[in-house]
C-alpha cells in the first residue's frame, strides 16, 4: 500500500515538470488538475480502503534515500491512513474545482508546476516515519505553498502575506526540527520507532510538547501564532486558499496527534490543560476576528481558526482521559476531534470554492461589494448556504454531528480527577458553546451578506453562474456534509482502528444500531439520529407546503418592500457586513479588540453627512507580533556597524570567535 | 402492538403540540389582556388568525429569492420536529431518541439561522436590524442554554430529554444549588428566546424597536402564518421543557395505563396554564428594556449556568 501511495507522490511530483515544459498553455491546465484529480482520488479511495481493512499492522517500506545511515522510512498506519484520506479527497475536490475556475488564471505558468508538488508534499508528511523524510516534506509543503500563495505577486499585499508567511512557516519547522531532536536523543534515532520505543523523562516531554504546540500550532493557525494564516490562505487562488484552509491545517492536527499521542509516550495530566486552554481561545478569538473582517476569502481563513481550536479543544480533553487511563471517553473525545476534521475539510472547502466561484463572477472579496448573487448565481448560492449551515454546526448537517461528539465527551469530564481540569473543562465547554454561536452570526453574515438582498455593486449585478465543473466540485462536497450529517454512524465507525491504535479504546459500532442512530455511550444517555431528523423535517416541512397549497392558498404577488412609505431607497440603505456585526462588536469587540466607536453629527440645518469611526486594536499582533518586530528592527539597526569593518577587525573577530568556541570546548564537562 | 401504541402517543404528541400552541397563545395574550383591564381578544383568535393568513394571498418583496420561500417551510418544521420530542403529557416517546436536549436546541438554532438570513434577503433596513439583533441576543442566549444543558445532564446523568425527566420525578434529585441557577438562567434564556418582553416585545408596532417582528417584516400570507405558528410552537416547546424538567409531576411513564395518561395530560394543562399565567404577570410588570441592556441581562443568565456547570464538576452533592 504505501508503495502505491509513494508512486502516487512520485506522479504528482512529476507533473510539475510537464507544466513547465508545456509553458502553461490551455492544455497544462487541464492536464495538470484532471491528473491531479485522478492521483489523489486513487490516492485517497485506497487510504480509504486501507482504513476500513486495517489489520493493526499497516504496511511500510524503506528507501536508501535521506540520511545514509537511517534512510527513507515511509509507513500507513491507522492514523495517517484515516489523514490521507481526508487530505486527498479535500485535494480531489479542488482539483476538480480548478479545473473551471483554473481557467480564469491569469499567470498559470505561476500555480501549475507547485500545485501537484504541493499535494505531492502533504501526502508525503503523512506517510514519513522517521523524523528525517517528516521535516523535509514538511518544508517542501510550506515552500511549495509559499510558492502558491506569492503567486499574484504584483499585489502589495500579497507579497507581504507570502513574507510573513514564511517567516513564521520557518519559526514553525525550527521549533518542531528542536521537537525531533529532543525527541530522537543523544544517539540520534531519528526513526519513529525508534523514537517511540525510547520514553523520554518528564521535564523533555514537556519541552517537546511546547515545541510541537508551536510547530505543528502554528501552521494550524491556533492563537496566537494564527498571524500568518489569515493573511496567507486569502491571497492564494481560490482553490490553493480551499487546500491550505480545508487541507493543509489538517497535515498540522496530524503532526500534533502523531506526535502527542503516538511517539512521546503516556501524557501527563497538564499537558491537556495547556491544549484545552490552547484551542478554546483560538475557537472563540478566530470567530470573533471572523465577525469583524469584510473580504470574505479572510472571514473563512479565520473560522478556519475557530475549527481549529474547536479540534484542539477535543484533542486536549482525549489527552486528558487518556493521562488518566479513561480509554473509552478518550476514544470518544480522539473520534470527535478526527470527524471535525474530516468534516471541516468538506465544508471549508465548499465554502472557499464557493468564495472562488463568486470571486471569478464578480471579481470582489469585499462583502459591502456584494448582495444579491442568490439571483444571479443561485447553484453557488444553494452550495454555499449548505456549506454555511454545515460550519455552523446545525442539524441535520455535519458540523453538528461533530460538535455534538465533543460536547458527549466534555459530559464525561467531571469524572477527571484532578482539579484543574474540573475547572478548565466547563470553561472550555463554555468556549466552545459561545463559539458555536457566534459561528452561527457569522455566517449567517456571510452568506446574508453576500448573497442575500440586493446588489450592492455593478460587479454583483453583472454576476454570472459559474462553470460546470466548480458546481460538480462543490455539489459534491454539498452532498458529503450531508451524507456525514445524515449517517454519522459509518464515519466513526471508519475511525475506530485510528482511536484504537491511540487510545486503547473504542467507541461502539454504530452500524448496528437501530435505525442508524449514534448511540457514543449508551441509549439510556445520549443519543441522536441525523437521518430521522431530516426526513421528519423534509416530511413535515413538505405536508406543511402541500397541505398550505392545497387547501388555503397558493397564489403571489410581488410588490415593493415595505419602507415606512418612503420611496425605494436603493441598495445602499440595506445592512452592511459592518452594520449587522455592530452589536456583536459592541458587546465582545470593546473587550477583545478594544473597538471604540465615535460618531461624528454635521451642525442642525447642514446636509454634510454623519461619520461613524470605529478604531479596533488587534490585540494578539500588537502585544506579541509587533513588540517582537520592533526588537528585531533595532536591534538588526545596532548591529549595521558590523557590515562596515575594516578587514583588520574582522579578521580579529574571527579569532576571538575561534578563542570563545575552544574555551568553551575546554570548559565543557 | 406495541410499536403502533407507541407510535399513535407520538404521532398524538405532534399533534397535540401543533394544536395547543395557538391556544398558550391566546390565553397568555388574555391574561395579559386582563390584567390591563382591557377585555382582550377572545381565546381562540389565534387559531382564526392562523386560519385567515393562510387563505389570503402571499405579498412577497419585489427582491424576494426562492430562499424567502422556502424558509417559512424550514423553520415550521425544525421547531415542530424539535417541540414533538419534548415530553409532554407521557415520556418514552417512539421517537424521543433521535434528539437529545442538544440537538432540540440546536434545531430551534437552525430555525433561527434561516429565518436571521430571511431579514435580509429582502434588502431593506428593517430586516437586517432585526436580524442583526437577533444574532447578537443568540449569540449569547445559545452559549447559555447550552451550558444550562451539561448541568442538568451533569445531575441527570444523561441528555436524553426522558431519562432526565424520569430523574427529575425521582427523589435522588433534591434541592440543589445548581439546579435553582440552572432554573433561572433558563427562565432568562426562555425569554429571550421567545422574543418576549423585556427583551424583545412581540406586540410592537414601532419598526425600530423591533427584534423578531422586524426580521419577519416582510413575510404576508400563508408564509407568516407558519411563521407566527413556528412562534407560539417555540413558546410551548420551552413552556413543555422547565416543566418536565423542573416540574416533572405527572408525566405519565412510557407503561402507564389510561387512567396515569389521563392525569398526565390534566398535568400538563395545568402546567401550561401555570406557565402562561406567570409569563402573562411578568410581562405586565416589566419594561422593556433598551437593546443594549440585552447582553447584560443574558450574560448573567450565561455566567449563572456557567457557575452551575462548575459546581456540579467541583462536587457532585451541589
Amino acid at each position: 500500500m504505501v508503495v502505491y501511495a509513494l508512486f502516487g507522490v512520485l506522479a504528482l511530483v512529476a507533473l510539475a515538470p510537464v507544466a513547465i515544459a508545456l509553458n502553461a498553455s490551455a492544455r497544462a491546465t487541464a492536464l495538470v488538475y484532471s491528473a491531479s484529480l485522478m492521483i489523489t482520488l486513487i490516492v485517497g479511495t485506497a487510504a480509504l480502503l486501507a482504513l476500513t481493512g486495517y489489520d493493526g499492522a499497516g504496511s511500510a517500506v524503506t528507501l536508501p534515500l535521506g540520511l545514509p545511515w537511517l534512510g527513507a522510512h515511509f509507513r500507513i498506519d491507522a492514523l495517517s491512513a484515516f489523514f490521507l484520506a481526508v487530505i486527498n479527497l479535500g485535494g480531489a475536490a479542488a482539483s476538480l474545482f480548478a479545473l473551471g475556475y483554473g481557467r480564469h488564471e491569469e499567470f498559470p505558468g505561476r500555480v501549475l508546476p507547485f500545485y501537484p508538488v504541493y499535494l505531492g508534499a502533504m501526502n508525503l508528511v503523512l506517510l514519513a516515519d522517521d523524523a528525517f523524510s517528516f521535516l523535509v516534506s514538511w518544508e517542501f509543503m510550506s515552500l511549495s505553498s509559499w510558492a502558491l500563495v506569492i503567486a499574484h505577486h504584483r499585489v502589495r499585499e500579497n507579497l507581504r502575506a507570502g513574507y510573513v508567511y514564511l517567516l513564521m512557516a520557518g519559526f514553525g519547522t525550527l521549533a518542531l526540527l528542536l521537537a525531533f531532536g529532543l525527541l530522537a536523543g543523544a544517539q540520534g534515532n531519528y526513526a519513529f520507532d525508534a523514537i517511540r520505543a525510547a520514553h523520554p523523562s518528564t521535564g523533555l516531554a514537556a519541552l517537546v510538547l511546547i515545541l510541537v504546540l508551536i510547530g505543528a500550532g502554528s501552521k494550524a493557525g491556533l492563537v496566537p501564532l494564527h498571524a500568518w494564516l489569515p493573511l496567507a490562505h486569502p491571497a492564494a487562488p481560490s482553490h490553493i486558499s480551499a487546500l491550505m484552509s480545508g487541507v493543509m491545517t489538517k497535515v498540522a492536527v496530524y503532526a500534533f496527534v502523531r506526535i502527542t499521542f503516538d511517539l512521546l509516550g503516556p501524557p501527563d495530566w497538564w499537558w491537556s490543560l495547556v491544549v484545552l486552554a490552547v484551542g478554546g481561545i483560538s475557537a472563540v478569538m478566530g470567530v470573533l476576528y471572523a465577525l469583524m473582517q469584510r473580504d470574505v476569502k479572510r472571514v473563512l481563513a479565520y473560522s478556519t481558526i475557530e475549527n481549529i481550536g474547536i479540534i484542539f479543544a477535543a484533542l486536549g480533553l482525549a489527552l486528558a482521559f487518556k493521562a488518566y487511563a479513561m480509554h473509552f471517553a478518550a476514544a470518544l473525545a480522539l473520534t470527535a476531534a478526527l470527524l471535525h476534521v474530516f468534516n471541516h475539510a468538506l465544508f471549508k472547502n465548499l465554502l472557499f470554492c464557493g468564495a472562488g466561484a463568486v470571486l471569478s463572477a464578480t471579481g470582489e472579496r469585499d462583502l459591502e461589494k456584494l448582495g444579491g448573487l442568490i439571483h444571479r448565481m443561485p447553484q453557488t448560492a444553494f452550495v454555499f448556504l449548505i456549506g454555511c449551515t454545515a460550519i455552523s454546526a446545525l442539524p441535520p448537517l455535519n458540523g453538528f454531528v461533530s460538535e455534538w461528539l465533543i460536547f458527549q465527551a466534555i459530559l464525561l469530564s467531571p469524572q477527571l480527577p484532578s482539579w484543574g481540569l474540573k475547572l478548565m473543562v466547563p470553561a472550555v465547554g463554555a468556549l466552545l458553546a459561545l463559539s458555536a454561536a457566534l459561528a452561527g452570526a457569522c455566517f449567517v453574515r456571510a452568506f446574508g451578506i453576500g448573497f442575500l438582498g440586493r446588489p450592492r455593486s455593478d460587479e454583483a449585478r453583472g454576476a454570472q453562474e459559474t462553470d460546470t465543473h466548480s458546481l460538480a466540485a462543490m455539489y459534491a462536497l454539498a452532498a458529503l456534509c450531508l451524507i456525514a450529517g445524515i449517517l454519522p454512524g459509518l464515519f466513526i465507525d471508519t475511525l475506530a482502528p485510528v482511536a484504537q491504535m491511540l487510545t486503547q479504546g473504542r467507541m461502539p459500532v454504530q452500524t448496528g444500531v437501530e435505525w442508524l442512530s449514534i448511540v457514543p455511550i449508551a441509549e439510556s444517555r445520549s443519543s441522536y439520529n441525523g437521518l430521522l431528523v431530516f426526513v421528519f423535517m423534509t416530511a413535515s416541512g413538505m405536508i406543511a407546503a402541500f397541505a398550505i397549497h392545497r387547501l388555503a392558498s397558493d397564489r403571489i404577488r410581488r410588490s415593493i418592500a415595505w419602507g415606512c412609505g418612503y420611496p425605494d431607497p436603493g441598495p445602499l440603505t440595506q445592512y452592511t457586513a459592518d452594520s449587522l456585526a455592530q452589536p456583536i462588536r459592541r458587546v465582545f469587540g470593546t473587550l477583545v479588540f478594544s473597538a471604540h466607536e465615535s460618531g461624528e453629527m454635521p451642525p442642525p440645518g447642514s446636509t454634510a453627512p454623519a461619520r461613524l469611526t470605529v478604531k479596533m486594536r488587534d490585540p494578539v499582533w500588537d502585544t506579541l507580533y509587533a513588540p517582537v518586530a520592533d526588537f528585531i528592527t533595532y536591534a538588526s539597526e545596532r548591529l549595521n556597524v558590523l557590515q562596515f569593518l575594516t578587514i583588520r577587525r574582522y579578521l580579529t573577530l574571527v579569532f576571538m570567535a575561534l578563542v570563545l568556541l575552544l574555551l568553551v570546548l575546554a570548559i565543557w564537562p | 402492538m406495541a410499536l403502533i401504541h407507541d407510535l399513535a402517543f407520538q404521532g398524538a404528541q405532534m399533534l397535540l403540540v401543533l394544536l395547543l400552541s395557538p391556544l398558550l397563545t391566546g390565553f397568555v395574550r388574555k391574561v395579559k389582556a386582563r390584567l390591563l383591564r382591557r377585555q382582550g381578544p377572545p381565546l381562540l383568535q389565534p387559531y382564526r388568525d392562523l386560519i385567515r393568513l393562510m387563505r389570503k394571498d402571499v405579498v412577497l418583496a419585489d427582491n424576494a429569492s426562492w430562499l424567502f420561500r422556502v424558509i417559512p417551510y424550514l423553520v415550521f418544521a425544525a421547531t415542530w420536529v424539535a417541540a414533538s420530542l419534548v415530553p409532554t403529557f407521557r415520556s418514552g416517546l417512539l421517537f424521543s431518541w433521535t434528539a437529545d436536549l442538544i440537538a432540540i436546541i440546536a434545531l430551534i438554532g437552525s430555525a433561527r439561522f434561516f429565518l436571521a438570513l430571511a431579514g435580509i434577503d429582502a434588502g431593506t433596513s428593517f430586516g437586517g436590524i432585526g436580524t442583526s439583533r437577533e444574532v447578537m441576543i443568540a449569540s449569547l442566549a445559545e452559549p447559555a442554554m447550552l451550558m444550562i444543558v451539561f448541568t442538568l445532564a451533569l445531575i441527570a446523568g444523561s441528555t436524553q430529554l426522558s431519562t432526565m425527566a424520569a430523574f427529575m420525578n425521582s427523589p435522588e434529585v433534591g434541592l440543589r444549588v445548581s439546579l435553582g441557577l440552572a432554573l433561572i438562567a433558563l427562565i432568562i434564556v426562555a425569554i429571550a428566546e421567545n422574543a418576549r418582553v423585556p427583551v424583545d416585545n412581540p406586540a410592537t408596532h414601532l419598526e425600530l424597536t423591533m427584534v423578531h417582528e422586524a426580521m419577519v417584516l416582510e413575510y404576508s400570507g400563508r408564509h407568516l402564518a407558519l411563521i407566527e405558528l413556528s412562534v407560539m410552537l417555540k413558546l410551548l416547546l420551552y413552556m413543555s421543557l422547565i416543566a418536565c424538567l423542573f416540574a416533572p409531576w405527572g408525566i405519565a411513564a412510557a407503561t402507564a395505563t389510561p387512567a396515569f395518561v389521563a392525569v398526565g395530560v390534566g398535568a400538563y394543562a395545568a402546567k401550561l396554564a401555570a406557565g402562561g399565567f406567570l409569563l402573562a404577570v411578568f410581562e405586565t410588570s416589566i419594561a422593556k428594556m433598551r437593546v443594549f441592556r440585552v447582553p447584560e441581562f443574558l450574560g448573567a443568565a450565561l455566567m449563572l449556568a456557567l457557575l452551575a456547570t462548575l459546581l456540579r464538576f467541583v462536587s457532585g452533592s451541589f
